[in-house]
């Protein structure tokens, strides 16, 4: 059984809170404590990327980041705009090549957490990022795969990250790009797939964790502010809540100011727009 | 020996029409310069591999280049859509566009195997994926030794491979470093390759971390100072963030592109 609302941020003892924030923020604070101090993450653009380098400079100073550029443990000052920006292998222990980061450091297991992003994602969480509609002829072409599958396959864990909207949230995927949990608490196995794959989505209105006994994502925090109704017409399937749904606590000061101090390389902007991170819902 | 030559006389003879070109760099080192050549001699119906299309296929696809894709990736990053790619994938202008779509993964080890002189490459992949079933290059391999099905992915051996670099010796010993990408695996994956440098220097020295690619698989060498900008060589000059988000309102309708693509070609 999942210790439900065993994130970090929700058992801890709640800071003093900061005032206002955005649904945004609470998501990017609420990604960024999930992350532990040792972990090695594999990070995509946009939120990801926020979220890793937020926790880095808070509770995970020896956080490992590794993007798929192939920058291994780099701590860029500022945050990269695109995945491959020479500030991450200025920062970097080492640059390796791309066949390597995929076939040596992610394919047998040696990323402890991989960061997601869906245009869709079911309740099984699999997760499209291809196409809405049919493939061969799509109501909007999406970016497509890039790492995500198998990183989706090979970290030890995936968490999901993406807003909580119901024509994201939906019974199917129209394509599966990476795989959650297929239909149920087997399909990974049958499938030869290494990694737990996701074990959380954090979304703008709270946090879904997958049931252990039928991977079906189940509703065990809510953000402040928001209640089980809005996630539930935000969700495109009848969604089951834990019986002990947590609240995360609202971002701390200390949180807030560290996140809204984050700057972009060569940009006036704060952070990335979380919209464009990897597996980006905008069109190809 | 790699012939030092203008980057118009490389491309003229390397480049031909119905060729499969792949111009690798990833985020870094893009050979921006040799793709707006391959535009300005109006290669047609050419297969485009990489790994992330990212504004280079963007706008050699606009400018009618393309007949096919092959590809893992498909957004201007940082910023958003592709809209010349949208474009040609939903109404064929200014040409039908044929995609092959893999995962980064899949790609690069199609790099390698082409690079290996292998037929296929192995890995752990695309399983329970929606892929395989739309992407015939994607297939499974049994293991003889342990029985298990894993990924296949049939080998890239593109007819050209053009990537940019920091610098040559005037042998035509090329060295680049900094984020080097799939850059090796898909120049000795490739029948010809082009390499375009930022400058020609007497002696390699030593950078930590660098590829060499040597003079003997390389077809040419061309020199194209600025040549992968707006992306960015490390050492040389940064990436013109400014330059990817203003392609977004220059490639969203076609009328704003063709002005841009007229530009270009009356350029040279």
């Amino acid at each position: 059984m999942t210790d439900r609302g065993s994130l970090p941020g929700a058992t801890r003892e709640a800071e003093p809170s900061a005032g206002r924030y955005t649904a945004e923020e609470m998501m990017t604070v609420t990604a960024s404590r999930a992350l532990r101090d040792g972990q090695v993450c594999f990070v995509g653009i946009g939120l990801p990327s926020t979220a890793a380098n937020l926790a880095r400079r808070l509770h995970a100073p020896n956080l490992v980041l590794i993007y798929e550029s192939g920058t291994l443990d780099t701590r860029p000052a500022e945050l990269p705009l695109s995945i491959g920006d020479g500030v991450l292998a200025d920062a970097a222990l080492s640059v390796v090549s791309i066949p390597e980061i995929f076939n040596y450091w992610l394919q047998p297991g040696r990323i402890d957490v991989g960061f997601l992003y869906g245009a869709q994602l079911d309740r099984f969480a699999n997760i499209n990022t291809t196409v809405i509609g049919e493939y061969t002829e799509p109501d909007v072409r999406l970016p497509g795969s890039g790492g995500a599958p198998e990183i989706a396959a090979s970290c030890r864990e995936v968490m999901v990250v993406m807003r909580h909207r119901l024509r994201a949230f939906v019974e199917r995927v129209d394509f599966v790009t990476s795989f959650g949990h297929g239909s149920g608490p087997t399909d990974r196995r049958l499938l030869g797939l290494h990694g737990a794959g996701p074990v959380r989505v954090i979304t703008d209105l709270g946090v879904l964790e997958p049931d252990p006994e039928t991977s079906e994502l189940v509703l065990t925090t809510l953000h402040p502010g928001t209640t089980v109704e809005r996630v539930r017409a935000e969700t495109g399937w009848g969604l089951e809540v834990a019986a002990d749904v947590a609240r995360t606590p609202a971002p701390s000061t200390r949180e807030l100011e560290t996140l809204r101090g984050l700057r972009t390389v060569g940009s006036e902007r704060r952070y990335p727009d979380p919209l464009y991170g990897h597996g980006s819902p905008h069109l190809a | 020996m790699a012939k030092i030559v203008s980057l118009s006389q490389a491309v003229s003879e390397l480049v031909r029409d119905g060729d499969t070109v792949a111009c690798e760099g990833f985020t870094h080192l893009i050979p921006f310069a040799a793709a707006h050549e391959i535009i300005r001699q109006r290669r047609r119906e050419l297969t485009l591999v990489r790994m992330s299309p990212d504004l280079i296929y963007d706008q050699m696809i606009g400018a009618g280049c393309a007949a096919k894709l092959v590809f893992s990736w498909g957004s201007n990053p940082g910023v958003g859509s592709l809209h010349r790619l949208r474009d040609a994938l939903a109404t064929g202008w200014p040409a039908p566009l044929e995609i092959e779509e893999h995962s980064h993964a899949g790609m690069a080890n199609r790099y390698v195997a082409g690079a290996s002189g292998l037929p296929f490459a192995v890995l752990r992949g695309y399983a329970g994926t929606d892929l395989p079933e739309h992407t015939s290059t994607i297939s499974t391999v049994t293991c003889p030794f342990t029985g298990e099905e894993l990924a296949a992915v049939a080998a890239l051996n593109p007819d050209v491979t053009i990537v940019h670099a920091q610098r040559a010796d005037r042998t035509g010993n090329v060295q680049l470093w900094g984020i080097t990408g799939v850059q090796k695996e898909a120049v000795l994956a490739a029948r010809r390759a082009l390499v375009t440098v930022e400058e020609i220097v007497d002696e390699l020295t030593a950078v930590p971390g660098a590829v060499v690619l040597p003079h003997w698989v390389l077809a040419a060498v061309a020199v194209a100072p600025g040549g992968a900008a707006p992306s960015y060589a490390h050492g040389y000059y940064d990436r013109d963030n400014a330059a990817y988000r203003a392609w977004d309102g220059i490639s969203c309708d076609r009328h704003t592109f063709t002005r841009w693509l007229r530009d270009l070609e009356a350029a040279s």
